[in-house]
């Protein structure tokens, strides 16, 4: 038996579909996190069920990538009953697409979910007179709290052995139509009442205030990456120190310069590297993330930036990629999905890996922080933004087609539950523990085995070119051409390169303020280049690639000149 | 009555959608958000540095940029 779970964008088909097949589907209070649609097998009540997460959808006669999909499954796959899910509190949109679903003539369930919020906002609707009228079984549901679901389900299951198809003639077969029936049937069947004003209703005037709601951002922006450095340095120190004292014990059983030695030493790099430097950050990132997207404030964010993201050639919604990717570019990459446009989903894609994430941040740390103080790596973060707007401009330029701008529907707030936050972000960490990590890990070895076979030098001379413009000396090759695997790795490697000096004397000022903007600037790593080529194709994937390298050229031998004139 | 665009009015006016003026791309992205000619419209807030609008429509909020809300005419009441 395959259900089929359709609805209209945010209406929370997919919390639904969670709710059920346990994590499985990405949600979020914002449009289109659905692109794909995710299967599952169920049990409910003794019965195994194939259950289909499909995109949200306004219309089956859409035009968007998401729209069509939905379309083009529902009329090819064979399924055994569709349950629209209706935000109740928005019913005469959502009434829209029940009645075309009707002129499919499919066995149909409706579920009215949210219904707590439409009870919020004072709204009365009569349920069994609107069931009567449309003749097709309606449910409520609050599929946040899982009330209602296994109700849903056993009249899922009910409908399939008995089927039944409603005698409803919606009528004339047109959006204009349907929307001024499905205006009239929210007429007839609710009421509105009292509606209670509440915080929700008033923390707009104050969050997206032209004054105060700046202010809010940068305080709430603030606040998210204070506490995921708090968390992540608080976790990063001890674990370095436990992983350097087993490398040192094991070593010395092993033999440092041995082959084995090499191979030990850059697996347990590799480990350390993930559950020192990526996870302790990672993890606290995408928790806040998700209670960010849960909570509704991420289109917030997108409404207050539209007018100066129209300066970069994007509009409002390209905003999040920008944020996301101050903490890791993946999951900006990602969220460029949200993006109607092709060109929109390219150009955000192609700014926002120059965003330094927060493994570049190690490195403009650790070293121009550290050594040349940090007014000097807060003008690395300047000169970065700087760059990403001259490109953004430079770029809007050269593509044919001028962004039609923003469309943006702005979410209720909602308070979100700890479950789903929680399993969100479990789903986004377990992407990286079978995506990026094995690589790390793999690459640290390579790097071990290289350094056994003094492998490094022909690397160096390969990227002398590189490194001989810039004014680096060749040394620094081989951490350049490893932090494609992850970017901190270029410093570590740095100092493994250098003989374990210190860095300031092997390098000159301005020779660490060129290598940090080449590392800023240059090839985004690899778990960022699978996610773009999972998100745009191979093309444009080597597209952004070439851009980065010309970009990190520019911007290396900018710095260069700038600081030979100036010292 | 005279029909303007969108963008000119103030907040917490409210007015009729009239027709989109932006060809059937337009009105096709605009329908899959809900609004539809004949609609009625409350300007609820707008964004500074020349940002987007925020209006209210069938008890939605939907944020338009000024491009778009340019292409929206209107029917003040």
């Amino acid at each position: 038996m395959r259900i089929a779970l359709i609805g209209q964008p945010n209406c929370g088909k997919s919390t639904l579909f969670n709710q059920v097949a346990g994590y499985k589907a990405e949600t979020g209070n914002f449009h289109g996190t659905t692109v794909t649609f995710t299967e599952s097998k169920v049990r409910v009540s003794g019965e195994v069920l194939d259950l289909v997460d499909l995109p949200g959808t306004y219309t089956l006669s859409g035009t968007n990538p998401a729209e069509a999909e939905t379309q083009r499954y529902l009329r090819s796959e064979q399924v055994d009953l569709i349950i629209n899910v209706v935000d109740a509190s928005h019913l005469s949109q959502g009434l829209e697409l029940t009645l075309e679903l009707l002129e499919l003539k499919r066995p149909l369930l409706v579920a009215f979910n949210m219904m707590d919020e439409a009870k919020r906002t004072g709204l009365r609707i009569n349920g069994p007179g609107l069931q009567q009228r449309l003749g097709v079984p309606i449910l409520p549901l609050v599929a946040s709290k899982g009330q209602g679901v296994m109700e849903l389900f056993k009249s899922a299951v009910r409908l399939i052995k008995k089927p039944s198809l409603s005698e409803y003639s919606p009528g004339e077969n047109s959006d204009k139509a349907r929307h001024e029936r499905a205006a009239r049937l929210t007429e007839e069947f609710v009421k509105q009442g009292e509606r209670r004003i509440t915080w929700r209703d008033r923390l707009d005037d104050i969050l997206l205030h032209p004054f105060w709601g700046y202010i809010a951002m940068v305080a709430i922006l603030f606040l998210f990456f204070q506490v995921v450095y708090s968390v992540g340095s608080a976790i990063e120190g001890p674990v370095l120190v436990f992983f350097n004292g087993l490398t040192v014990q094991l070593l010395g059983f092993i033999g440092s310069k041995s082959f084995w030695g090499e191979v030990v030493n850059g697996l347990l790099q590799g480990i350390s590297g993930g559950l020192a430097i990526a996870l302790p950050y990672l993890i606290p990132f995408l928790f806040g993330l998700g209670l960010l997207e849960d909570i509704g404030y991420l289109p917030r964010i997108a409404f207050l930036m539209d007018g100066l993201m129209h300066r970069l050639g994007l509009h409002g919604k390209a905003i999040v990629p920008f944020i996301l990717g101050y903490g890791c570019n993946v999951p900006a990459v990602m969220s460029t999905r949200i993006l109607e446009e092709k060109q929109d989903r390219f150009l955000a894609s192609a700014l926002a890996v120059l965003v330094p994430c927060a493994a570049r941040l190690a490195v403009i740390f650790g070293l121009v922080a550290f050594y040349l103080g940090p007014v000097w790596a807060l003008a690395i973060y300047l000169f970065n933004i700087l760059v990403i707007a001259l490109l953004g401009r430079l770029l809007t330029n050269l593509l044919p087609e001028k962004t039609p701008g923003l469309i943006l529907e702005m979410p209720v707030y909602r308070i979100p539950t700890i479950k789903t936050v929680f399993s969100k972000a479990w789903f986004r960490v377990r992407e990286f523990l079978v995506e990026a990590w094995p690589l790390l890990i793999a690459g640290s070895v390579a790097l071990g085995i290289f350094t056994f076979f003094n492998i490094n030098p022909i690397l160096n001379w390969i990227v002398r070119p590189v490194t001989w413009l810039i004014g680096l000396p060749s040394e620094t090759g081989v951490p350049l051409i490893f932090g494609v695997l992850r970017k901190e790795l270029s410093l570590i490697m740095l100092w493994q390169a250098l003989g374990g000096l210190d860095f300031a004397a092997v390098l000159s000022p301005l020779q660490m303020m060129t290598f940090t903007v080449f590392v800023v600037f240059y090839i985004p790593c690899l778990p960022t280049l699978t996610s773009l080529r999972r998100e745009l194709g191979t093309r444009q994937m080597l597209l952004i690639v070439l851009l980065t390298i010309l970009v990190a050229l520019a911007a290396g031998l900018f710095v260069r000149v700038l600081g030979l004139i100036l010292l | 009555m005279e029909t303007i665009e969108l963008i000119k009015l103030q907040v917490n006016e409210k007015a009729r959608i009239v027709s989109f003026d932006g060809g059937h791309q337009l009105a096709l992205k605009l329908r899959q958000y809900g609004l539809f000619v004949g609609d009625r419209v409350r300007i609820v807030r707008s964004a500074p540095f020349n940002g987007p609008i925020l209006i209210e429509s069938n008890g939605r909020e939907i944020a338009l940029g000024k491009g778009i809300a340019g292409k929206i005419m209107v029917e003040k009441n």
